[in-house]
């Protein structure tokens, strides 16, 4: 039988005004009807032109220039326009990363499904609607017959991402292009999403093609994955060969700079060297060379074929991992960075720095333009106590809108506490004022997470660090610059760069930058806000590893905030769960990690996709179920309890207090822990 | 137009364009492609980058030829070019072209061409001075009102909202009859209801440059307001102020040329293109061809607005440090 779908020797090139970028350059792959392939990648190498390449939906100057793409044994490159307008959404359905882009805000989710469902089939409006809420039903959107008539601003992230599936289903393609589809939600959604689309495929008996940039999303859903890198295919097999028994050293350095498994040992991660190549001027021979470990001359010289010793797992390397011909040649990986292992920072046996007791943060919702009439309260942070100890590291995670960043902005200042104090040795930042307060400022840095919208596009990097300096008087002029220079070296930035502007720098570093920034008023704690959540696991690798080397060197404490769990559990000493504002579980990392208390904690570890199939494929019913609720009526008694497989009468009615669990501090807040609380001990952490 | 120009990094597909090194390779040993970090980058001055940018855009070049042109007609030809502007001679009014008078001459006997430079004197002096004064300014107070939001924001609206519910056209009127209209004068009045407008485009601007997170970061740092507008949102504001400076030039000449047209200009011997352009107009009706009364003034002012506008459109490009290249 044929392939429903066998894309040829595609090459794709995209024109600019004085370039011609090869985006796609020779990639070969087929797919069956019913089976599920994952495209996998850092940004920039090509995974969504060769999806948009197969739609014909090609940016501007964007151009098949040779290859085959054959539907069903059909030829699809260069079809006219209203041909491909046929196919698209009626053979081939596609959902991409943002569903709030995705969907008109001017129109009803039901109007716009049978918008596409009449633009291919001949029926009338009302059962283009009728067909709407069937597939509205099928994406598993409750009460999908009422809810036709609302608008997109009305449903959750994670629901908009259901009804672009839904549109995208509406006339039943035979394959399905998912683009990034669940980058943008939450973990326990992502969880969701995913299993729907694989639920839909095998009712369906689609094909689907899941780009995505996580191994772990990959892991548990592909039958089979096309590794990426430069426009090219750099590994292509099944799933579970990937995963057990990767040959090229690129998917096998992407699996390494994963924190996934390091967290135990929290040793250095891996990180890829340097970045993909610029691929206006591809380099020649391997293109994955230029940062390979067991780069050798014949890599530079000759472009290696996509081979392997079978048929279906080809790689493109002469020497692969665990080849014979590296034995030969003696080729081994170079002796990791001097250090092995960072050890975190012992415990216990620091001061504590900075606590926050009973924090309280409600944000006023207004309505009316004029007369802003208070209409109700957004409760963001509701009671929460923690302390830091000085050295460590703090990480704080929870799903988005559960209050992690507001907690983060209330001690950097950037927000005012309704409630509570956050004390800093025997002082309240709360309650500190003009003077005092900008003198604090210094020793309570924060890092953004996106470090591009938090550098100045006008101000080149020598000025973006000196201004900390000049903010707080410090240093005559020649000094600060010296400053500079210094900090440069930290964080491995050359001297150069003080010339150049934000956008000059690769989004690694840009964030090296941030994080000199933060470190330029020599301060005790860093406030990071997702620092890495931006970046390709390579770059990811690099920060984090950036960050552990100098929280050793300048015993920097850190507050750490990601909704990456094994990020978190990597970087840190403690961490915080936060649910919809409180904190819900709180103690030692690895405790909270491998034995939580919480049924929240657990469902969260569950839904966070891990980079080994057979782990990915166990947890079938696990993870978090439902959303988020709104934070402007949050449930009465444990705000979980609405989605909470445990949950009894009196969730509703009594608010569970933190009780502790062992004697290390490990506390958590349920009625219905998943063990057995030890007795009531000493009140501090 | 030898170089390579990196467009603005928005359009650009990830991981291409001119991004540099990762420092992690030179830990290897391995150069990267795209721009090096270690190497120097070349000292030159952000005017002289900008004026790359600029210089790309053909038309902006001829423009400022065409600004320059009126700037050196107006101000240099009188020193060249001698005509009486002061005492009426009716002998020669509305002469038609000729050897002596190369443009005719108007109602009351004026040499056209000489008066077109004087005219354009006014309406150049009072445009730009206008626009600078209505631009600064606006914004000022509209950046300050952005930033400070919250109630002050909607006073200091409020007002620019009453402003703009007068009809301007009966304001500059009922202004330029109370007061006696010379330059100074004209100037005043044209940027006192011209900075509404400036000052509502810029406190837009500053309500979305106060959210972004590079302002943000000046408050961590514990960073006073002044430095976050003047450093911060100022700069990045700067693509809208310049263009609107510019349409603000254009507009200000049409407005006074408006006036002119009105005969609530400047005075009579003193006049503007658009005091010659109304005074062409008297004779339109007549069974004879005055074009010289009109084609010329007309020209004169719509050359320079539209260059003005041009200029305009490539100093947003100028500013726009993404484009600028090494």
């Amino acid at each position: 039988m044929a392939p429903l779908l066998r894309v040829e020797d595609l090459h794709t090139d995209i024109r600019l005004k004085y370039s011609t970028v090869h985006a796609v350059d020779g990639v070969s792959f087929s797919i069956e009807a019913g089976e599920t392939l994952g495209v996998v990648g850092e940004s920039g190498c090509g995974k969504t032109m060769t999806a948009l390449s197969i739609m014909n939906l090609l940016p501007t100057g964007g151009r098949v220039t040779s290859g085959s793409i054959k539907l069903d044994g059909t030829e699809i490159t260069g079809l006219s326009e209203e041909v491909m307008r046929n196919i698209r959404g009626n053979e081939i359905g596609m959902i991409f990363q943002d569903p709030l882009t995705s969907l008109n805000p001017t129109m009803t989710v039901g109007n716009q499904i049978a918008e596409a469902v009449r633009l291919h089939r001949e029926v009338s409006k009302e059962h283009a609607l009728e067909r709407a809420a069937e597939v509205l039903d099928l994406v598993g959107l409750p009460r999908a017959k009422e809810r036709i008539n609302e608008y997109p601003h009305q449903f959750s992230g994670g629901m908009r991402q259901r009804v672009m599936i839904a549109m995208a289903l509406a006339c039943e393609p035979k394959l399905l292009i998912a683009d990034e589809p669940t980058t943008a939600l939450d973990v326990t959604i992502q969880k969701q999403i995913l299993e729907l689309i694989d639920d839909l495929r095998r009712r369906l008996g689609m094909a689907v093609i899941l780009v995505t940039h996580d191994l772990g999303v990959i892991a548990g859903r592909a039958d089979r994955v096309a590794v990426m890198y430069a426009g090219k295919i750099a590994e292509s097999t099944g799933t579970g060969t990937l995963y057990a028994n990767s040959r090229h050293p690129y998917t096998e350095a992407l699996f390494q700079a994963l924190p996934d498994k390091a967290a135990e040992t929290r040793e250095r991660l891996y990180s890829i060297p340097g970045m993909p190549p610029d691929l206006t001027h591809p380099p020649a021979g391997c293109r994955f060379a230029p940062r390979c470990r067991y780069v050798q001359d014949r890599c530079r010289a000759e472009e290696p074929d996509l081979r392997g010793e079978t048929a279906d797992h080809v790689f493109a390397c002469f020497f692969p991992v665990g080849a014979r011909e590296r034995e030969d040649l003696k080729i081994s990986a170079p002796p990791p960075a001097q250090e092995v292992a960072t050890p975190v920072a012992p415990r216990a046996n620091g001061q504590v720095l900075l606590a926050a007791e009973h924090l309280v943060k409600d944000f006023p919702v207004t309505s009316g333009a004029v007369m802003q009439r208070r209409t109700g309260t957004v409760s963001a942070v509701a009671d929460v106590s923690f302390a830091i100890r000085n050295g460590e590291t703090l990480g704080l995670v929870g799903e988005s809108g559960c209050g992690k960043t507001t907690i983060g902005r209330l001690i950097v200042g950037l927000e005012r506490p309704t409630g509570g104090a956050i004390m800093y040795g025997d002082r309240d930042l709360v309650r500190s004022r003009g003077r005092e307060y900008r003198r604090q400022r210094r020793a309570i840095q924060y890092m953004f997470q996106d470090s591009y919208a938090s550098l100045d596009p006008r101000m080149r990097a020598g000025a973006i660090l000196r201004e900390p300096l000049e903010v707080q008087g410090v240093g005559s002029r020649r000094d600060r610059v010296k400053r500079v220079e210094e900090m440069l070296g930290h964080v491995g930035l050359p001297q150069t760069a003080v010339e150049r502007y934000p956008h000059e720098f690769s989004g690694g570093q840009r964030q090296r930058l941030g994080f000199a920034r933060a470190l330029m008023l020599s301060p005790t704690l860093i406030v990071a806000d997702e620092p890495v959540s931006a970046l390709d696991v390579s770059i990811q690798a690099q920060v984090l590893n950036l960050m552990r080397e100098l929280q050793r060197e300048m015993g920097l404490t850190y507050l750490f905030i990601s909704h990456d769990l094994a990020v978190v559990r990597y970087l840190s000493n403690t961490i915080g769960v936060m649910y919809l504002g409180k904190l819900v579980e709180v103690g030692p990392a690895d405790e909270v990690y491998l034995t939580p208390a919480h049924p929240y904690t657990r469902g969260l570890i569950d839904s966070a996709p891990v980079a080994d199939p057979k782990a990915e494929r166990a947890k079938v019913d696990a993870g978090v179920h439902g959303e988020l609720p709104s934070a402007i009526h949050p449930p009465s008694g444990c705000r979980f309890r609405t989605r909470c497989p445990l949950a009894q009468e009196i969730c509703s009615v009594v608010e569970p207090p933190l009780q502790p669990f062992g004697a290390n501090g490990h506390r958590a807040a349920c009625h219905f822990p998943l063990q057995t609380p030890s007795e009531a001990e000493g009140q501090q952490v | 137009m030898t170089m390579m120009t990196p467009p603005p990094s928005g359009s650009l597909p990830a991981g291409v364009g001119s991004v540099v090194a990762e420092p992690d390779a030179s830990e290897t040993g391995v150069g990267a492609t795209g721009l090096d970090l270690a190497r120097a980058p070349q000292q030159r001055g952000l005017l002289r980058r900008g004026w790359e940018v600029f210089a790309e855009n053909r038309l902006a070049l001829a423009s400022l030829g065409v600004v320059l042109f009126m700037v050196l007609f107006c101000f240099i030809g009188p020193l060249l070019y001698h005509t009486d502007q002061v005492h009426t001679n009716l002998d020669t009014s509305r002469c038609s072209p000729s050897g002596s008078h190369p443009l005719g001459c108007d109602g009351v006997g004026y040499d056209v061409l000489g008066r077109l430079m004087i005219g354009g004197q006014t309406s150049l002096e009072v445009g730009i001075a206008a626009a600078v004064v209505a631009v600064l300014f606006g914004t000022l107070y509209g950046a300050v009102s952005g930033y400070l939001g919250g109630v002050a924001d909607s006073f200091f609206m409020r007002v620019v909202d009453a402003g703009l519910s007068i009809p301007y056209i009966m304001l500059i009127i009922v202004l330029s009859v109370a007061f006696h209209p010379n330059r100074p004068v004209m100037v005043l009045i044209i940027a006192s209801f011209y900075w509404l407008g400036v000052s509502r485009l810029v406190r837009g601007e500053t309500l979305t440059l106060r959210t972004r997170e590079y302002v943000q970061a000046v408050k961590v740092l514990g960073g006073r307001s002044p430095r976050a507008i003047l450093r911060h949102i100022l700069p990045n504001a700067i693509g809208t102020i310049i263009v609107q400076a510019t349409f603000a030039v254009a507009d200000s000449i049409l407005i006074l040329a408006s006036l002119g047209f009105l005969g609530l200009g400047v005075q009579p011997p003193a006049t503007d293109w658009g005091s010659m352009l109304a005074g062409g107009l008297q004779y339109m009706q007549s069974t004879q061809n005055y074009w010289w009364l009109i084609y010329p003034a007309g020209i004169a002012i719509i050359l320079t607005c539209i260059a003005f506008n041009f200029i305009g459109d490539a100093l947003r490009d100028a500013f726009e440090t993404r484009l600028q290249r090494r």
